[in-house]
C-alpha cells in the first residue's frame, strides 16, 4: 500500500516506525499510573468506555428491579421509597452517567481526533481532568445508597418544590446535586475540548464539509453541550442554595417560583435530548454507509439536517410543561412538530444510504437497522406528544415511559453498533460475530416486547413512577410482557458481557476489517500514540475508501461522473 | 382539515377512549387523525427499509453505483413533511382552543391537591369532598353542563389526571390552573396523581361521579342541613388529624433533616 501513497513521501515502514519515535510509550509510566496519569485520548476514551458501560449495567439492574416490582399490582419486592429511590437513579444512571458519557466521552473523544487526523486532542489535560470529574461525579451520585436517607428519590427531573429541604430532606439528595454537577463540568469541558479540536486541529484537507457525519454530529453536540449545560449548573446551585442557604427561588412562601425549575431543568433538558441523540445518529450513519458499501446518501443534506435539529432543539423545552398550564402552547407545539422534518430527512437518508447497495449483516449493520426501525417508533409517538391536547391525556402516563424508551432503546441498539464498529479499531481485536448477532435479536425483540405494551397501558391510563397499582389488576399482563422484554434486554446485555470475554485477544482485526471509509480506519488498530504515521490525501469525506477504491469514488446523481478531484497542495 | 379533525369516528380507536366529557371525544378523533399519519407514514417507512434489507442484500464481492445526492428526491421528502406538520398543527389547534376555552359557568369546583389526598370543595355551597391515600374522595359533577374547574396545591406539584376525560393538568403550587368540563355521559370515573409527588404518590386517588343535574342539586342539598353539615365537618376533621397520625409528618422520615 505504501508505493501507492500520494504524495510521495516515502516514509519509513510501520515497524520501525514504533521504535523510533514513539518515545513516550516506552518511557513513560506503565499499568495503573500510566491511567492514572495519561492524557492520550484513546486511553481515557478506553476508560469512558469503560466506566459507562459499567453505568449502563448498573442502570439495566435498577430497571430489572422496577420491572420486577411491576409483575404484579401489588408488588413488595421493594417499598415505596427504595421504588421511588430506584427509578430517580435508574434515570440519573442512564443519561447523566450512561448515554451522554459513553456518546461524547467514550466514542467521540477516541474517534473525532482519528477521524479528523488529528494527533489528539486540542486540551489533553482538560480531557484527562474530565473524565476524573465524570468518574468522581458517578462515584458522588451513587454513594446516595450509603446515606441514611438513601439515595435522590425525586425523579431525575427532580422538580421543585418536591426537591427542596422539607419535601426531600435527605443527603442523597445532595449528593445528586452534588455529582450532576461534576458531569455537568466534565460535560462542559469535553464540549469545550471537541470544539477546539474540530476547529482548529484537522488535517491539511479535511475541510468542514469532508468530515464525516460522525464528526460533524459531535461537532453540533459540543455546541448544544455548551449552550446547554451551564443552565442545567445554575440551576443546580439555585437548587442547592434553596435546600441549604435559605434562599427561596424555587419556594411560593418566598416569593419564589417553582415552575422555575422547570424551565430552567428543561432548557438544558430538550437539548440534552439531542445531546444525547445525534452522536448515536452520527453512529448509526457510519455503520450504515460502511456496510451498504455506498457513501452517506444526501451528505450535504444530513449535516443541514443536523444542524437544523439543534436549533429547534433549544426552543422546545415547555413542551415537557404542557400540562403545567403556564406555558404558551401554539409556539412550542410547532416548534416541536417541525423537529419531525429534519429528523425524517435523516431517516430517508438512512434508507438511501442502503438504496442500491450490497448490505454487508454484520452485526454492526443490524444494530444500526435496529435502530432506524426503533428509533422511528420512537419518533413517530413523539408527533403525538408535540400536540398539547394528546399530551394532556398522555402526559405523565406509561405512554411518554414507552416513548422515550423506544428513542433511547434505539440509542442503546447504535451505541451497540458503535462498540462492535469501532471496537475492533480501538483494541486491535474483532469481537464474535455469532453471539454479537445473538445479541441484536435479544436486545432489538426485547426493546420491542418492552415497549409496546407500556404504549398500552399508558393509553389505559397507568401514571409513571408508580410502585403499585391495586386497583387496576388488568394492567397485569401488560407489565408482565413488557417485564418479560426488560428480561430479554437483560440477556442481551449478558450476551456482551460474555462476548468481550470469549473474543478476549482472540480475532485480531487487522487495520480495516470492514472496508470502512473513514480516516480512522487509515491507520493501524490500535492506533498509534499520536494517531497516524502517514496520512492519504483527503479529498473527499472518504479518504481511506477513495485511497482503497481510487476507481469507485462518489459520483453525482445522473451524470455518471466522479465527483471531481479538487486541486490543491497537500502538506 | 378542522372538520376532518373532529368527525373520526369510524376510524378505528387506535388503543385510546373516547371519553366522557365533549372536549375527550374531540382529542379523541385528532388521536385517530394522528394514528392514521403515525401508521400510515411509519408503515410507509418501514416497507422502505424492508424492501433495502431484502433487495440489497450482499451477493458478492461488487462495488455498488457510488451515488450520493439526488436533489429532487431530497427536497421532495423535505417539502412533504413541513406540509403534513403543519395539517398537523392546524388540527392540533382546533382541538386545543376548544379544550383550553373557559366559558363562563354556573357550577365551580375547586380542587385542592396535597400530599397525599384530595380536596373538592363548591364555592357557594357548603358541600365538599376529602380524601387521603387509602380512602378515595368521590367527587361528584353535573352531567350537560359547564362545569369550572379552579386547581391548586398545598405543597408539591401534583397531577390531576382523570382517563375518562382525556385531561391532565398539574396542580402548582402558588398557582390556580382553570380548565372547564363538559360532561356528555354519566358515571363513576377513576382518577389519580400522575406527578410524582413524594412517598405515596401511586396511592393518590380520586373518583369523579358524574350525575344528573337533578342529582347533583340533590347531593348539593344534603350538605345544607345544618345538623348534617356539622357532622360532615367532625367526620371531615376526624378523618384528617387520624390519618395524619397514620402519615409520618414531613421531614421526619430521615434522621439527617436539615
Amino acid at each position: 500500500m505504501t508505493d501507492l501513497l500520494d504524495p510521495p513521501v516515502q516514509l519509513p515502514p510501520v515497524h520501525e516506525e514504533v521504535h523510533g519515535h514513539d518515545h513516550e510509550e516506552h518511557h513513560g509510566p506503565t499499568g495503573i499510573l500510566k491511567w492514572l496519569t495519561t492524557t492520550d485520548h484513546k486511553i481515557i476514551g478506553l476508560s469512558y468506555t469503560v466506566t459507562s458501560v459499567i453505568m449502563l449495567i448498573i442502570g439495566g439492574i435498577f430497571a430489572e428491579i422496577i420491572r420486577a416490582q411491576l409483575a404484579t399490582p401489588n408488588g413488595s419486592l421493594v417499598s415505596l421509597a427504595q421504588y421511588n429511590e430506584l427509578f430517580t437513579m435508574h434515570g440519573s444512571v442512564m443519561i447523566y452517567l450512561f448515554a451522554g458519557p459513553f456518546a461524547f466521552g467514550a466514542l467521540a473523544n477516541i474517534m473525532v481526533p482519528i477521524q479528523i487526523g488529528a494527533p489528539d486532542m486540542a486540551y489533553p489535560r482538560l480531557n484527562a481532568l474530565s473524565y476524573w470529574l465524570y468518574l468522581t461525579g458517578a462515584i458522588t451520585m451513587l454513594s446516595g445508597f450509603f446515606t441514611a436517607g438513601g439515595a435522590a428519590n425525586f425523579g431525575w427531573v427532580a422538580y421543585a418544590p418536591l426537591s427542596n429541604s422539607v419535601n426531600t430532606p435527605g443527603t442523597g439528595a445532595d449528593l445528586w446535586i452534588g455529582g450532576l454537577l461534576l458531569t455537568g463540568f466534565s460535560a462542559i469541558f469535553t464540549g469545550v475540548n471537541l470544539c477546539a479540536t474540530i476547529f482548529y486541529l484537522r488535517a491539511p484537507g479535511m475541510t468542514m464539509f469532508r468530515m464525516p457525519i460522525f464528526t460533524w454530529n459531535m461537532l453540533v453536540t459540543a455546541i448544544l453541550i455548551l449552550l446547554a449545560f451551564p443552565v442545567l449548573t445554575a440551576g443546580l446551585i439555585m437548587l442547592y442554595c434553596d435546600r441549604h442557604f435559605g434562599t427561596h427561588i424555587f419556594s411560593v412562601q418566598g416569593g419564589g417560583v417553582p415552575v422555575l425549575w422547570q424551565h430552567i431543568f428543561w432548557f438544558w433538558g430538550h437539548p440534552e435530548v439531542y445531546i444525547l441523540a445525534l452522536p448515536f445518529f452520527g453512529m448509526a450513519t457510519e455503520i450504515l454507509a460502511v456496510f451498504s458499501r455506498k457513501p452517506v446518501f444526501g451528505y450535504k443534506g444530513m449535516v443541514f439536517a443536523t444542524l437544523t435539529i439543534a436549533a429547534l432543539s433549544l426552543g422546545v423545552w415547555a413542551h415537557h410543561m404542557f400540562t403545567t398550564g403556564v406555558v404558551l402552547l401554539p409556539f412550542f407545539s410547532i416548534m416541536s412538530l417541525l423537529i419531525a422534518v429534519p429528523t425524517g430527512i435523516k431517516i430517508f437518508n438512512w434508507i438511501g444510504t442502503m438504496w442500491r447497495g450490497e448490505i454487508w449483516f454484520s452485526t454492526a449493520m443490524l444494530m444500526a437497522i435496529g435502530f432506524v426501525v426503533t428509533f422511528l417508533i420512537g419518533g413517530l409517538t413523539g408527533i403525538y406528544l408535540a400536540s398539547p391536547p394528546l399530551d394532556f391525556f398522555t402526559h405523565d402516563t406509561y405512554f411518554v415511559v414507552a416513548h422515550f424508551h423506544s428513542v433511547v432503546m434505539a440509542l442503546v441498539l447504535a451505541a451497540m453498533g458503535g462498540l462492535y464498529y469501532w471496537g475492533p479499531k480501538i483494541t486491535g481485536y474483532l469481537l464474535n460475530e455469532r453471539i454479537g448477532k445473538l445479541q441484536f435479536w435479544f436486545l432489538f425483540i426485547g426493546t420491542q416486547v418492552f415497549t409496546f405494551p407500556q404504549y398500552a397501558l399508558g393509553l389505559d391510563g397507568m401514571p409513571r413512577r408508580v410502585a403499585v397499582y391495586p386497583h387496576d389488576p388488568q394492567w397485569k399482563w401488560l407489565n408482565d410482557w413488557s417485564t418479560f422484554g426488560a428480561i430479554l434486554i437483560g440477556i442481551s446485555t449478558v450476551l456482551f458481557v460474555v462476548n468481550v470475554a470469549v473474543s478476549w485477544k482472540k480475532y485480531p482485526a487487522g487495520d480495516n476489517p470492514w472496508d470502512a471509509q473513514t480516516l480512522e480506519w487509515f491507520t493501524t488498530s490500535p492506533p498509534p500514540h499520536h494517531n497516524f504515521y502517514r496520512l492519504p490525501p483527503i479529498r473527499s469525506e472518504r479518504p481511506t475508501w477513495d485511497y482503497n477504491h481510487p476507481e469507485h469514488r462518489s459520483i453525482e446523481h445522473g451524470t455518471d461522473h466522479e465527483v471531481p478531484l479538487e486541486k490543491e497542495p497537500i502538506s | 382539515m378542522a372538520a376532518l379533525a373532529l368527525s373520526g369516528c369510524t376510524l378505528p380507536s387506535f388503543g385510546a377512549y373516547p371519553g366522557a366529557t365533549s372536549g375527550s371525544k374531540s382529542v379523541f378523533h385528532l388521536w385517530q387523525w394522528f394514528s392514521v399519519g403515525a401508521v400510515v407514514i411509519g408503515g410507509f417507512v418501514c416497507l422502505l427499509v424492508l424492501y433495502a434489507v431484502l433487495r440489497y442484500r450482499r451477493k458478492g464481492d461488487n462495488i455498488p453505483k457510488q451515488s450520493q445526492y439526488h436533489i429532487p428526491l431530497e427536497l421532495t421528502y423535505t417539502i412533504v413533511p413541513i406540509l403534513i406538520v403543519f395539517g398537523l398543527f392546524a388540527a392540533t389547534l382546533v382541538v386545543e382552543n376548544k379544550e383550553t376555552s373557559n366559558p363562563p359557568t354556573k357550577v365551580t369546583i375547586n380542587v385542592n391537591a396535597f400530599q397525599w389526598g384530595w380536596k373538592f370543595t363548591y364555592p357557594g355551597t357548603n358541600a365538599f369532598v376529602y380524601g387521603q391515600t387509602t380512602q378515595q374522595p368521590e367527587m361528584v359533577m353535573p352531567v350537560g353542563e359547564n362545569v369550572h374547574f379552579n386547581l391548586t396545591s398545598s405543597d408539591v406539584i401534583h397531577g390531576f389526571y382523570v382517563k375518562a376525560f382525556n385531561f391532565s393538568r398539574y396542580a402548582l403550587p402558588g398557582v390556580r390552573n382553570e380548565f372547564t368540563f363538559y360532561a356528555e355521559d354519566t358515571g363513576t370515573y377513576f382518577g389519580q396523581c400522575t406527578q410524582l409527588c413524594g412517598l405515596y404518590h401511586a396511592l393518590m386517588w380520586f373518583r369523579v361521579k358524574v350525575v344528573t343535574q337533578s342529582q347533583y342539586a340533590a347531593w348539593i342539598a344534603t350538605f345544607n342541613n345544618p345538623a348534617d353539615e356539622a357532622a360532615a365537618k367532625a367526620a371531615a376533621k376526624t378523618t384528617y388529624e387520624q390519618t395524619s397520625a397514620v402519615v409520618p409528618a414531613k421531614g421526619s422520615t430521615t434522621k439527617f433533616g436539615r
